[in-house]
């Protein structure tokens, strides 16, 4: 059991010239014990180079790594106390479910009687107690990773577990299902939990936090909600929510924003803005079309039919906007309006967002 | 131009893994196969390209007999699920490269493989080599060279995925565009129902080796003819329900009654099974008129701008939307309201005998 610190943590591959050379940028964040946090973005935004620092596969170029108030940044893996769980089942093919769940907790001379009670708990949590006693090899790609979660998650002392997309092999029929069961897990065991997705489901579903990097970047860390109502970078606003956030250049005028001659009401005032370039972000979910007679003018261009929801695609002016089609609406011709909800309004400026004051 | 598929076949080892396909494709048009994994979808397009001979049933392109016609010898082109192209080779080459091989002019290969790269917004990749190129990227040329070679028959077989999901929702923007243009008969396999809905034009659903629906992707979607076509279609899985129904009351598994409301109320007395999609639910308020289950929350999957709550409610675990992001503890209770004019119901051999009225559209 642990907090990890990470104390200034810095990596490049080779020696950095520049900041653009450093994989993972500078990044002060303490991971609590008993939290399940994920690290999403894209490949290539160093969310895999700061796991492996944390399971020490990474000495950082700069930085301490603290495991309570242990400094662990040179010490090799095995003596860090972590739990891992790869991309591909990592078990043995000739032991049983049982003996390969039990191996972890034999392998530290655990008593008997302990490792038996853990195993039948971790089992019946994954859903492999009538497997228990199968030889791991004849079982299917998805119950052998089942199996990989299991003894990562079979010992309790661990001061970290960590999951390195642990759902990559899984048929995507079955996702559902395992996502179900390793949140049903955080909520049982009392373990810090990291893992690694570019999924933007499993980092939401599973995580209390979500560390969303980008370009080698923490952008923001924050709970699914936060990530979606109030995005602090333009990068978690596109990342986050399907499609992403509109963004709009636009012109601050106190609680008026200005875009291409259209007024929109602000939900709070911006009375000084730092210089810089200025957007308007508002999710599509927030943006809804109606058939004039008030809101903000726009044209529709095509519209989406998604099944359970309907998406415009819409000019504000000359921007492009996405807004959402209220279901049952019906249209004629291609002139319209947006109504976009003012508390769902951000400002941004040089792509972070600036909080307004109370208007 | 057509290619009809008629009563297609095909059995492995005394195991019929494609049985009595029946489909007709037009030029221009983007014929959807959505299916789960191991449906069949892969073996039905080997079959439509020649790359395996079906053990009954013909294909017939314009009227003729194609059955037994080699891959060589027909006019296929495809794209995998798996980035499939050339290391050593520019992507300039790799698009060029069937034109190549066609022995095209010169200037005609530069004029194709620029408009291909346009349309793929690949020009200012063309002197790079796969390896130096997103996955993104890297489909994008994969689809250029199926582009360029101007084939009768386009076969896309998940090309999107192995992207990562933000490309993934790029490219399915841009596909429906990109393929509008190239007049060719195309077919896209996928398993995902949002995907296909993007997509548009005609879907046939496939589920174990058989067409359970054929028609335009947006009715198959609403007006289902079958438990499996609405199965298939379905992401979350369909939520379902086994009742009994006698005069205007309907029993559960459990003994439990209830008012036979919606398509139910005009249904003879008989064993059905209903079926409803994730929006046709809501879990905890109220709602009138609705079929209520008290149960308790297994879950919640987050997308974003969906939530969806898995709630046991005893007879069976279904999975309700609630927009935006909303965490339900898990072991919560929590009521689940079906909204019963957008309930489907199948009879005992899985066909609809009622549906939700057709709504207004834009």
């Amino acid at each position: 059991m642990a907090r990890i610190t990470l104390d200034g943590i810095a990596h490049a591959y080779g020696r950095p010239k520049t900041e653009q050379d450093y994989a993972l940028k500078k990044l002060d964040h303490v991971w609590e014990q008993g939290m399940a946090y994920a690290l999403l973005g894209p490949s290539g935004c160093g969310k895999t180079t700061l796991l492996n620092i944390i399971s020490g596969l990474v000495t950082p170029s700069e930085g301490r790594l603290l495991f309570d108030e242990r400094d662990v940044t040179r010490l090799p893996t095995e003596q860090r106390n972590i739990a891992q769980v790869f991309q591909f089942p990592v078990i043995y093919d000739t032991m049983t479910v049982a003996e390969n769940l039990a191996f972890p907790l034999r392998n530290r001379r655990v008593p008997q009687p302990q490792i038996d009670a853990r195993v039948a708990e971790i089992a019946a949590m994954l859903d492999l107690t009538s497997d228990l006693n199968r030889r791991a090899r004849n079982l299917t790609a998805d119950a052998k990773q089942k199996i990989s979660l299991g003894r990562g998650l079979v010992r309790s002392d661990v001061s970290a577990v960590l999951f390195d997309e642990p759902l990559t092999v899984i048929d995507p029929a079955l996702k559902w299902e395992l996502r179900s069961k390793l949140k049903a897990v955080h909520r049982a065991l009392d373990l810090l939990m990291i893992y690694v997705t570019h999924d933007q489901i499993e980092a939401l579903t599973f995580a209390d936090r979500v560390v969303v990097m980008n370009d080698g970047r923490a952008v923001q860390i924050g709970s699914p909600a936060d990530l979606f109502e109030r995005p602090e970078h333009t990068f978690v606003g596109y990342f986050i929510g399907s499609p992403g956030m509109n963004f709009l250049p636009a012109a601050i005028e106190g609680t008026t924003a200005l875009v291409d001659g259209h007024r929109i009401p602000l939900g709070a005032a911006y009375p000084t803005l730092p210089g810089g370039k200025i957007q308007l972000g508002i999710r599509p979910d927030f943006a809804l079309l109606r058939r004039g007679g008030g809101g903000v003018p726009v044209q529709v261009r095509r519209i989406d039919d998604l099944g359970r929801r309907r998406l415009a695609h819409v000019t504000l002016g000359s921007c492009p906007l996405i807004a959402t089609v209220p279901p049952d609406m019906t249209l004629d011709g291609s002139e319209a309006a947006v109504d976009l909800s003012p508390a769902h309004l951000h400002v941004y400026v040089d792509d972070h967002r600036v909080e307004g004051l109370a208007p | 131009m057509s290619l009809v598929l008629d009563h297609l076949g095909l059995t492995v080892a005394a195991v019929p893994v494609i049985s009595e396909v029946s489909l007709t494709l037009e030029r221009g048009t983007m014929n959807v196969l959505l299916g789960p994994t191991l449906a069949g979808k892969t073996t039905l397009m080997r079959l439509m390209a020649g790359l395996d001979r079906p053990t009954s049933g013909r294909l017939l392109l314009d009227g003729k007999d194609i059955t037994g016609v080699p891959v060589r010898r027909r006019s296929v082109a495809m794209v995998y699920q798996q980035f499939v192209n050339y290391p050593t080779l520019s992507v300039y080459e790799n698009i060029a490269s069937p034109l190549r091989v066609a022995k095209l002019a010169k200037a005609e290969i530069e004029a194709r493989v620029q408009s291909a790269a346009k349309l793929l917004r690949l020009e200012k990749m063309l002197d790079r080599t796969p390896l130096q190129l997103s996955g993104g990227q890297q489909q994008r040329t994969a689809i250029a060279r199926a582009l360029v070679k101007r084939a009768d028959l386009v076969l896309l077989d998940e090309p999107l995925a192995n992207l990562d999901y933000k490309l993934r929702e790029e490219l399915r923007e841009e596909l429906p565009r990109i393929f509008a243009e190239s007049g060719a008969i195309l077919v896209y396999a996928t398993t995902e129902p949002t995907e296909a809905l993007l997509l548009g034009g005609n879907t046939a659903t496939l589920w174990q080796g058989r067409l359970s629906q054929v028609g335009p992707t947006a009715s198959v979607y609403r007006q289902p003819r079958n438990i499996d076509a609405a199965r298939v279609f379905s992401d979350p899985p369909l939520n379902e329900l086994a009742l009994d129904k006698r005069g205007s009351a309907i029993t559960l598994a459990d003994g439990r009654q209830m008012p036979a409301a919606g398509p139910l109320r005009d249904l003879a007395d008989g064993s059905y099974r209903i079926g409803f999609r994730v929006d046709a639910v809501r879990v905890g308020g109220g709602m009138p008129g609705a079929l209520s289950f008290p149960g308790q929350v297994s879950v919640t999957e987050i997308s974003g701008s969906e939530s969806f709550v898995h709630v046991d409610v005893g007879l069976a675990t279904w999975v309700c939307l609630v927009r935006g992001v909303h965490e339900w503890e898990p072991g919560a209770p929590a009521e689940v309201h079906v909204d019963p004019g957008r309930i489907y119901v199948f009879d005992a051999a899985g066909a609809v005998m009622g549906q939700p009225a057709e709504r207004e559209t834009v």
